[in-house]
């Protein structure tokens, strides 16, 4: 849900809340959860931006962890369900689809680095090298292998024939191809 | 017929820093990293969404496409915030702008609503600043 313009008034940013005690209410009783989900609604806007961008945060921070969405509602201080409504409707995605493509992108990072295909699949968080490579293959239609395969030989041509990856209109600026052995 | 553009170069006081601002607090992805010669270097991001677009960060120094005076004098107009490259662009405002406040992104306007839009300005490490509004449905 966003907040209406009209609602987002930045000298309030600075209003705090014990949160933590209401985090034990939504464990502890769910009736007392409904209590204190009609309370959170009536907080100021930003706070529940700043505690969404907080989860969003620990997602990049702690995807290589076996992250429990349960894990992430409680870092937001949100029951489970309220929280993947509002992370949705901020991020276009659930929390499960964000953590999803945060590993499927470190997984591009350490593949471009020639670590091998099992060891990145462990190091971004996942426990089947199938699911990893079946997932990254749906978000880059590329299998990781040639994906690495192809990111080794860019940075091979990029070393040896930088200016390949210049426009010419850089290239050729003063000094660039003079003096050099890079061509 | 022009058809579209393809790269834009944002001048920068250290590429170092510039890569860890774009790369580490905006989130940008690194298209080309080539050094071409002795303290010579082709460094382009993208924002994540736009991988057809190659956000040059030019170091300002001498013998690029500066002489000493140029490259002084840029350098000075850099840092005073002189230079406004360009807008970007967000699906929720709010939330990036909190996210990247708490990267620690200097932001000299908070998120305004004006008669053209929903937006905030930020600068970034050299001194460039940008306008980042908000995605119009």
């Amino acid at each position: 849900m966003k907040a209406p313009l009209s609602s987002y008034n930045y000298p309030r940013i600075l209003v705090d809340f014990p949160c933590c005690n209401e985090r034990a209410i939504v464990r502890g009783n769910q009736i007392k959860a409904d209590i204190y989900i009609q309370m959170i609604e009536r907080l100021p806007k930003i706070y529940l931006y700043r505690r969404l961008v907080q989860a969003k945060l620990f997602i990049d921070k702690n995807y290589h962890e076996a992250i429990d969405l349960n894990d992430i509602a409680d870092e937001a201080y949100f029951s489970k369900f309220h929280f993947i409504r509002q992370f949705k409707n901020i991020y276009g995605k659930t929390p499960h689809q964000y953590l999803i493509k945060v590993r499927i992108e470190n997984a591009r990072l350490l593949l471009k680095k020639n670590i091998p295909v099992a060891d990145v699949c462990y190091a971004v968080g996942f426990d089947s090298i199938t699911s990893f490579s079946a997932l990254f293959k749906k978000l880059t239609s590329c299998s990781p292998a040639n994906y690495q395969q192809a990111e080794l030989k860019r940075q091979n041509d990029m070393q040896q024939s930088p200016l390949k990856f210049i426009p010419a209109c850089f290239a050729g600026e003063k000094e660039w191809l003079q003096k050099r052995n890079f061509q | 017929m022009i058809t579209k553009m393809n790269h834009v170069s944002v001048f920068v006081l250290n590429q170092d820093s510039a890569y860890d601002f774009y790369v580490n607090k905006l989130g940008f992805k690194v298209n080309t990293d080539a050094a071409i010669g002795p303290g010579m270097r082709w460094l382009t991001v993208c924002p994540p969404e736009q991988p057809e677009l190659e956000i040059s960060l030019m170091a300002i120094s001498e013998g690029m496409m500066f002489d000493s005076l140029a490259a002084q004098q840029m350098r000075e107009l850099v840092q005073r915030g002189t230079f406004g490259f360009g807008v970007f662009e967000c699906d929720d405002l709010i939330a990036t702008y909190e996210e990247l406040k708490a990267k620690g992104v200097e932001f000299t306007k908070t998120p305004t609503k004006e008669f053209y839009g929903f937006e905030a300005l930020f600068k970034d490490d050299s001194g460039n600043w940008f306008s980042l509004g908000e995605k119009k449905s």
